[in-house]
């Protein structure tokens, strides 16, 4: 079982998360601006790194507060959790 | 239960860990069987001389205790501590004796001794390896019937009970800084040196007692002290510290991510007298900081023409049996190794006064040393021998050697007489729980074995684990590692005297004067693989050590190979030609043991096992003989028969009560919202497809929701009490997930809104009054509320009292009648509840449940999300396109209702059917075709998604999915039925007042 880093309350187990997926996916300000292949784009395409991932958390059993980690997709390893609206802390180096 | 004088024949006078103080009595196959507190059940029998414990798995052949510890192929054990108390495949080697222990062995018929099955070690030649995938093939419905219990029958371990377990088991979370796997001595002297730290530490051990190969340490000295003593002052040190828990009988079995580790601690299997109170198991999940895998090694046997005999065992087995357990495995036992360590046990048995030889694989040159010493003692040692069988059937009589030279040339036999053999291969390092925390294994060639590498997890191993075997090694190793993993920096080394005898020649498989490819050289005790089924998988072209574990079985089942894995990996690689870290291991999986259903289950049992909610009028139901179904975790009234009613006349009584008089219905269910802040009117209007912000306060609207895809979500009625303040429902199932959904989107994507969420399903009980006098039953009750037509219309909301408590009024109708939802909070609801049924009397008040809610909402053709749509219906086909706010310019699923998809003439829509035959009910789930006579596979338009026996209608009901469905009003589809087809006619999806007229019930005929 994973130990996930709550932004707000610190290290707690798993199954008191819910994952929620890519994270930095921001919902269009003006979804109807968009034709259909980015609208679909936007709905259904996900990157699957190798490597690290940032992911969106939700401490469902917890304070109830959506948050972003980093997490190594091979290793399970987390290298950094965040707030909502922070920027990813390794911005610019994700590479691919 | 027993004579208190049981001879022990095999019983030292004196000596061992044992309390002789406590004797101790069981039963084995009828036969009492005495022992001491502080024996296990292998020792006891050995104690009484019994080595036949059971029947091997495959060929039936006898079988006796090989070792000592949690490797144990052979002695598995039925064993019953009681009624319902009864398990199979218990390891006698780790099962403490106890007083009314009932044991017997598995696998014969009709005895141990006369089993009939015996025959398969005659047929041994004919059922090699693979000989089941190879032969059983055909005709192919045969497997079930015939092949599979035939052969589960002939072979096969213990039989499950069958009883309910009358046991406590229980789950256990900690924390620790440090968390010692092992209590030998470098898992002591790792927790030893952590303890200094102040940190936390916790030491476990599969044993019931703390100290691991000190425990049959009789002749080495630490420090000055005996290995006993050491051992006793360091435990002595441990208990006194405040920061230490020490855990025996505790295996350590699952190692997961982020350093989660999972043991099970046997509690009351031990002989603590008063202990029945306590569970019998405790699962523990730790999270540790820092790991230290003090794990050990296990012994390998060697391997030779029957080298699977009763009293055949391992060598450093005997030497606890001799030292811990004070018992004799024989008067005359003969040792064969490859390697140094079985010396220290020939010595011990020699100076037990045991009559020992010593065979040694190994040419004179490469253990002149060891030999000289034991030769010393006045034992014979024959170095440069290979074994070539034992004698003997039900135990070992002799074992039969030969000299051999440099290029494996037999000289003559010689059959030593013997009533025990003791056999080392070498050791192979316990690195399972390493292995399980994803670190990858290495191959060391001096010591022949695989041993941790790099760390992935915050974990370091020590001692024999490692490959670490000697003992002023492993104790030094033992201290860096706990200091290190407790941050603490400082090394001590510990002067162990004599030196530990380590060093093995690896030996696959001893050379032999006959047909090799004849020999059953047994690698795999468990599963009767011997060294040829190996080489036979790998000429059959399996190389990878993967399918040859697969193909022979090798390495499977309750030990899990840990005798044998190094052997068979050994032997893929001579067989192949390829070294043995280009073979590599079979994964390790956890758990590392064996575990018990109940310590992972706990607590999680009959009404524990899945929760239930009830809501605050079940028990008033529960009174009226209702019948209940599982609505998610609710259970829900279905119907309230009287008595001689079966399902369809209680349901049909309860329809007829709302559509002509009044009905009442709990509703508690209901998921509810408050949604609350000066953007709530925003935030509706964004996450819901209506428009909220012309929805005066104190009114109702129906709202849909959909998921950024475009297919719906969830529905509900929404109140609105305050400008911002909103009064939600969601459907029963959906409260949960419809929260999660609003708090991502105000969370992630609008976190500029200020609203705020609150969950009150628990807060607001609902009691649905619903029928044309339903408004005469509440109107004496409530207070401060006008409820006349025009002053509380249809979809309204109004505050007030009823039965002097508050309440929030809804007027709606799910069921189409004139209705009201009067929410009260939980604690009054089971008295308004009462009061609004003893008003009711007089109408003809009757309660019904979610199976007549489902047949009136389904007659005007309401849907419920969930069953009538499935993740793919978009409002559209449900025919609720009026619910979308047009003028919106964005709300969550907008965007994709534009999508090609989404507008196809073909989708699957929601329609009416009528059955051409008016008495058939057809079943939900049920196909619909175009026609029944076109050839299969045939075109499948949609399927049957509610249906009911309509009372009001005099007919039955179905809604539908159907594709292109409002195309085809007045189509005559076929439906599948259990024998064949029915025609049904496609209809619009309304059945009962179809202009939604009777929501004003008796204002309407005021």
């Amino acid at each position: 079982m994973l130990l996930v880093n709550c932004p707000y309350c610190g290290a707690r187990p798993e199954i008191e998360f819910r994952c929620g997926g890519e994270a930095h996916i921001a919902r269009p300000v003006q979804p109807s601006a968009l034709d259909d292949e980015a609208w679909a784009e936007h709905l259904y395409f996900r990157t699957n790194p190798k490597g690290t991932h940032a992911e969106r958390w939700l401490h469902v059993h917890g304070c109830g507060r959506w948050f972003n980690a980093l997490r190594d997709t091979v290793s399970d390893a987390f290298t950094a959790s965040y707030t909502m609206g922070e920027q990813r802390p390794d911005a610019g180096k994700e590479g691919e | 239960m027993a004579p208190t004088t049981v001879a022990q024949p095999y019983r030292f006078a004196k000596g061992g860990r044992i309390d002789r103080t406590r004797p101790v009595h069981f039963l084995f196959n009828g036969r009492t069987i005495a022992g001491f507190a502080g024996d296990s059940v292998a020792s006891a029998l050995l104690a009484n001389g019994v080595h036949l414990v059971g029947r091997s798995f495959k060929y039936h052949r006898p079988r006796g205790i090989l070792s000592h510890g949690v490797d144990e192929p052979n002695a598995l054990l039925d064993v019953s501590r009681g009624p319902g108390r009864r398990d199979p495949n218990n390891r006698a080697t780790m099962v403490e004796a106890t007083d009314g222990l009932v044991t017997r062995s598995q696998n014969h018929w009709p005895s141990l001794k006369r089993d009939i099955w015996a025959v398969n070690d005659l047929l041994a030649p004919i059922i090699v390896a693979g000989f089941y995938y190879k032969t059983f093939k055909w005709p192919r419905t045969f497997w079930h019937r015939l092949y599979e219990p035939a052969i589960r029958a002939a072979a096969g371990l213990g039989l499950a009970p069958t009883e309910d377990d009358p046991d406590r088991y229980v789950h256990r979370h900690a924390h620790c800084d440090v968390l010692v796997i092992g209590s030998g001595p470098a898992g002591l002297a790792a927790a030893l040196a952590a303890s200094g730290s102040g940190k936390r530490v916790i030491v476990a051990d599969e044993q019931a007692e703390l100290g691991g190969t000190l425990l049959h340490d009789a002749s080495s000295t630490i420090d000055g002290e005996s290995a006993e003593a050491w051992l006793a002052g360091a435990l002595a040190m441990l208990r006194a510290q405040r920061n230490v828990t020490l855990l025996p009988r505790t295996t350590a079995f699952g190692y997961y991510n982020h350093n989660h580790i999972a043991m099970v601690e046997r509690l009351v299997d031990h002989p603590a007298p008063g202990s029945t109170a306590l569970p019998r198991e405790r699962l523990w999940q730790v999270r540790a900081k820092q790991v230290v895998l003090a794990t050990g090694a296990h012994e390998r046997p060697l391997a030779f023409a029957d080298n699977d005999r009763p009293g055949i065992m391992m060598a450093e087995s005997i030497r606890v049996f001799l030292n811990r357990y004070a018992v004799a495995p024989g008067r005359r036992i003969v040792f064969a190794t490859s390697g140094a360590s079985a010396y220290q046990a020939a010595a011990d048995a020699k100076a037990a006064g045991l009559d020992v030889t010593m065979v040694d694989t190994r040419p004179e040159a490469g253990c002149g040393v060891q030999s000289a010493r034991l030769r010393a003692l006045g034992i014979e040692v024959l170095t440069g021998h290979t074994v070539l069988g034992s004698v003997g059937r039900m135990k070992v009589r002799g074992l039969i050697v030969a000299p051999r030279d440099a290029t494996d040339r037999i000289g003559s036999r010689r059959t030593i007489a013997c009533d025990a053999v003791g056999l080392s291969g070498g050791w192979t390092p316990a690195v399972h729980l390493f292995s399980q925390s994803r670190g990858k294994p290495v191959y060391r060639d001096d010591i022949d074995a695989f041993v941790p590498g790099t760390s992935v997890q915050a974990e370091r191993s020590a001692g024999a684990a490692k490959g670490t075997y000697d003992l002023a090694a492993a104790l030094a190793e033992g201290w860096r590692a706990g200091a290190e993993a407790a941050g603490l920096d400082g090394t001590r080394s510990f002067a162990v005297s004599p030196p530990t005898r380590t060093g093995f020649t690896p030996a696959r498989k001893l050379p032999t004067d006959v047909d090799a490819s004849r020999v059953r050289a047994f690698i795999d005790f468990q599963n009767d693989v011997a060294a040829k089924d190996v080489e036979l998988a790998v000429r059959e072209g399996f190389e990878s050590v993967e399918h040859v574990k697969r193909y022979t079985t090798t390495g499977m089942a309750t030990d899990q190979g840990k005798t044998s894995n190094m052997a068979a990996l050994g032997l893929v690689s001579d067989a192949l030609g390829r070294p043995v870290p280009q073979v590599g291991t079979t994964t390790f999986r956890p758990p590392y043991t064996p575990v018990s259903f109940g310590a992972i289950v706990g607590q999680a049992r009959d009404a524990l096992f899945d929760p239930i909610r009830t809501t605050p009028l079940h028990d008033w139901a529960v009174a009226q003989g209702a019948v209940f179904e599982p609505v998610g975790l609710w259970r829900r009234a279905r119907f309230f028969p009287k008595r001689g009613e079966d399902m369809h006349a209680a349901v049909a009584r309860e329809c007829r009560a709302v559509r002509s008089a009044v009905g009442i219905f709990d509703a508690s269910t209901l998921g509810k919202i408050e949604v609350v802040g000066p953007d709530a009117a925003e935030f509706m209007n964004r996450i819901y497809t209506n428009a909220w912000a012309k929805l005066e306060p104190g009114r109702c609207r129906y709202g849909l929701m959909l998921k950024e895809d475009g297919f719906i979500f969830d529905d509900g009625v929404v109140a609105r009490l305050a400008r911002d303040r909103f009064h939600v429902t969601t459907t029963t199932g959906g409260a949960a997930r419809v929260l999660a959904h609003m708090e991502d989107y105000l969370q992630t994507e609008w976190s500029n809104l200020q609203v705020y969420l609150t969950s009150v399903t628990e807060q607001w009980s609902v009691i649905a009054v619903q029928g044309p006098r339903a408004r005469a039953v509440i109107a004496p009750l409530v207070s401060g509320m006008d409820l006349s037509q025009e002053a509380f219309p249809h979809m309204a909301v109004r505050i007030g009292k009823i039965c002097g408590v508050p309440t929030r009024l809804f007027r709606v109708a799910f069921t189409g009648e004139l209705g009201y939802e009067v929410n009260v909070s939980a604690d009054h609801a089971r008295a308004v509840w009462e009061a609004v049924y003893e008003s009711g009397r007089t109408f003809g008040i009757t309660p019904y449940g979610t199976e007549a809610m489902h047949v009136l909402r389904a007659e005007r053709g309401f849907i419920v999300v969930g069953q009538d749509t499935d993740g793919t219906v978009t409002p559209e086909d449900a025919g609720l396109a009026a619910m979308i706010a047009k003028t919106k310019p964005d709300f969550v699923g907008k965007r994709s209702l534009m999508r090609p998809d989404m507008v196809a003439a073909d989708r699957k829509q929601l329609v009416g059917l009528a059955t051409q035959v008016p008495q058939l009910v057809l079943d939900e789930g049920a196909q619909i075709v175009a026609d029944p006579r076109a050839p299969i596979p045939m075109k499948m338009l949609g399927h049957v998604t509610s249906s009911y026996w309509s009372t009001a209608c005099g007919h039955s009901i179905a809604l539908a999915l159907v594709s292109g469905g409002c195309a085809r009003l007045g189509q005559t589809l076929y439906a599948t039925t259990p024998t064949g087809f029915a025609a049904v006619r496609v209809v619009e999806p309304v059945f009962f007042d179809r202009h939604g007229e009777r929501v004003n019930g008796d204002f309407a005929h005021a």
